[in-house]
């Protein structure tokens, strides 16, 4: 097969939400001896941006974007342990430690925004939901991670985010990670008020923001 | 005299409510229901259903759920402050109580939502206590200027002063229900007096898929023990957190609610349950879950007559709106939720006053909803034969001059035959324009005013506001607060 066939045929995959496809295209590229930075910069990241684009103009809706995100997520699972055996050192953009605070069971939120960023390149650690907040604290530290994501869907349980920054602030260590908030009932202000590094009201402006803190220029990848 | 047609809508075929039913028996039998509750899985087990300890998950047989259902009263009683008004919840009976609960108030002043505080509770407990198509009161809104671990309870302790009807509220921490429990037999004087004649509803919603948790399973087996009804309040979003078919999110609703009802049975036989629920449609644009779709109405209607055909009280949030103010799709939304709320013969329907997806009360759209359920009610009442004969005998003496409105037949009739909205604008042109050109809402903000003006708050004896005032800043001193917020009487 052609090269170019193959790498239109990973974007295909990926704009289709085609995990199966996606993962033996993925697989394909590896036994041809394709190098993965190139599988994953011609072939799988311009499927993301086609979705992006899509979303953007109101084409795609929630369930092709998350169907989306998960064939990149399975593409990048075969691909990325390649890249960290290849020569040349590769930078993820940034690792991040996502999940609903502790007495809150929404899952559905974080979970897309989980994908979304592993999607356009971060190393995403998904706590999954009624996540204690030392938890998050030792996850965060155990990976290195520069960003930590909080959501909470309930006023009630929005609160475990201020606590969390607060026991940062207590264990002078708010400086070494940029904690952002998001959930139903946040805003910018009550991520101002709780002093979080960032708010965002959906999964797209999540990986702006992500991107902004991380002190990556420019718009999705 | 010819009985009038109580005019019913349906969506379900009966072959279809049985492949319901039996798709959600097979799923509690097959796959469970996760309980995050060590007292209600001991329950379980002890009932001789089967157990997975280590995933808390328990499985449902079909002969346990059918038992519970021959348990379960069809219908329950709910009584005023006063124990003077009966009002019966089941079979078509409908009664309209304002949704709950909203953490935010649109502040009509200003045209923008904020956070509510103790004087707004006050006057949405007195409003709602004089707006006669509202049957119930709720507690609708969360006071922000208390702290979050008592607002549950102080809810309820400012709408047992401030109205006398009968309540639906809720828990949001397990600790809540105790003080409240407290309240409400401070009202009635004793605990047998409150299982007799019930003045609150507890609402309690399983988190789906499927699951119990800590705090809704517990209110649910403390809430059986005490005689207060619960209100299963299963709420799936289509394609997020239940199938994205309606008849999918039909069977998980039904699973969910069904095994409510066996946690309520196994821990008090006979205990009071409504099968209602918050279900929604999730936009997939934009990730919301709006309650003025049709669809979610499609779903609330479809699983309330499945309620019904379970010989169950039934309840539902319908007539409320996701505009963010009383605009024209607010009123779109509510009416078109009332109106097939209404010919679902749905018991308890919250819903008046709410907006912006069940998180923003308004005291305008209250008044506006409440003219909305007076409407329902006369549609619900259909049309009647009044006398004998109907009309022929006004015919006599036929002249080209002949016109009804000197009849004595209309004076005797007109009132009971048609009603009279206080805010809806029935005005010429002229007169419109005279009065201010004012929109809906901006009448309705004068209603608002006004009722509040004029009738003096409802408010039951000093020495019960003493008593309750008392368990309240029990409450407030576990919190370290000596004082209870400023309440002017």
């Amino acid at each position: 097969m052609e090269r170019s066939q193959l790498f239109e045929d990973m974007k295909k995959a990926i704009i289709e939400g085609d995990s199966q496809k996606a993962e033996s295209l993925a697989k394909k590229s590896l036994q041809n001896q394709i190098d993965p930075r190139k599988a994953i910069n011609s072939g799988f990241i311009p499927g993301i941006q086609e979705v992006g684009k899509m979303w953007e103009k109101g084409e795609y809706f929630l369930p092709e974007l998350m169907t989306s995100a998960n064939a990149m997520k399975s593409a990048m699972a075969l691909l990325r342990p390649e890249l960290k055996k290849s020569q040349v050192p590769t930078k993820s953009r940034g690792r991040v430690v996502i999940g609903t605070v502790e007495g809150d069971i929404h899952d559905v939120g974080k979970s897309l925004v989980a994908s979304m960023l592993s999607a356009n390149g971060f190393e995403v650690t998904d706590l999954g939901a009624d996540v204690k907040l030392d938890k998050f604290l030792q996850s965060a530290q155990k990976k290195k991670a520069h960003i930590i994501c909080l959501s909470a869907l309930l006023t009630t349980t929005m609160l475990g985010q201020k606590r969390f920054i607060e026991m940062l602030k207590e264990k002078k260590l708010k400086t070494q990670y940029k904690i952002l908030v998001g959930g139903a009932p946040t805003t910018q202000k009550w991520a101002d008020e709780i002093e979080a590094d960032g708010y965002a009201e959906n999964a797209l402006s999540a990986i702006q923001l992500a991107l902004k803190v991380m002190g990556h220029k420019g718009s999705l990848q | 005299m010819i009985p009038s047609l109580r005019p019913k809508f349906e969506l379900l075929t009966p072959e279809l409510i049985q492949k319901i039913m039996k798709e959600a028996m097979n799923i509690l039998e097959k796959q469970g229901v996760f309980v995050e509750n060590t007292e209600v899985m001991n329950l379980f087990r002890e009932s001789g259903m089967k157990v997975k300890e280590s995933e808390r998950r328990v499985f449902i047989t079909p002969q346990l759920v059918q038992e519970c259902l021959s348990q379960a009263p069809s219908v329950i009683k709910l009584y005023d402050r006063s124990q003077q008004l009966e009002f019966k919840v089941g079979e078509d009976e409908i009664h309209f109580d304002p949704g709950s609960a909203a953490v935010h108030l649109l502040d009509h002043k200003i045209q923008q939502q904020r956070k509510p505080w103790t004087e707004d509770l006050i006057r949405f407990s007195r409003l709602t206590d004089c707006l006669e198509h509202l049957h119930f009161q709720s507690t609708g809104l969360i006071s922000s200027d208390v702290p979050e671990t008592v607002a549950d309870s102080y809810r309820l302790f400012i709408s047992l002063q401030f109205s006398s009807k009968p309540i639906i509220t809720g828990t949001f921490l397990v600790r809540g229900f105790q003080p409240m429990y407290e309240m409400l037999k401070v009202i009635r004087g004793n605990q047998k007096s409150l299982k007799e004649k019930p003045l609150a509803v507890f609402d309690a919603c399983p988190s789906p898929p499927l699951n119990w948790s800590h705090l809704t399973s517990q209110s649910l087996i403390d809430c059986a023990r005490a005689g207060i009804p619960s209100e299963l309040i299963s709420m799936g979003m289509t394609g997020a957190t239940s199938p994205v078919t309606l008849v999918g999110t039909l069977v998980q609703h039904v699973a969910e609610n069904l095994s409510g009802l066996v946690i309520s049975q196994l821990a008090e036989k006979g205990a009071p349950v409504i099968f209602g629920g918050s279900p929604s449609s999730f936009d997939m644009r934009k990730g919301t879950t709006p309650m003025g779709a049709i669809e979610t109405m499609m779903i609330d209607s479809a699983y309330s007559q499945i309620g019904k055909y379970l010989h169950l009280p039934t309840h539902a949030y319908m007539g409320l709106s996701d505009a963010k103010i009383n605009d024209s799709q607010s009123g779109m939304e509510s009416g078109v939720g009332a109106v097939l709320a209404a010919l679902s013969g749905i018991n308890v329907i919250s819903g008046p006053g709410m907006m912006n997806f069940e998180s923003c009360q308004s005291l305008e759209k209250l008044v506006i909803d409440n003219e909305i359920c007076g409407m329902m009610y006369r549609l619900l009442e259909g049309i009647s034969q009044r006398e004998e004969p109907l009309a022929e005998h006004l015919f006599e003496d036929f002249k080209p001059d002949t016109h009804f409105l000197s009849m004595l037949h209309t004076r005797n009739w007109y009132r009971k035959e048609h009603i009279f909205p206080k805010i809806v604008d029935r005005d010429t042109y002229g007169d419109w324009g005279r009065k201010g050109k004012k929109s809906m809402a901006e009448r309705a903000h004068q209603e608002v005013e006004r009722i509040l003006q004029e009738n003096p708050p409802a408010l039951p004896d000093k020495d019960v506001v003493k008593e309750l005032k008392k368990i309240m800043l029990f409450e407030f001193k576990k919190e370290g607060l000596s004082e209870l917020p400023e309440i002017k009487y």
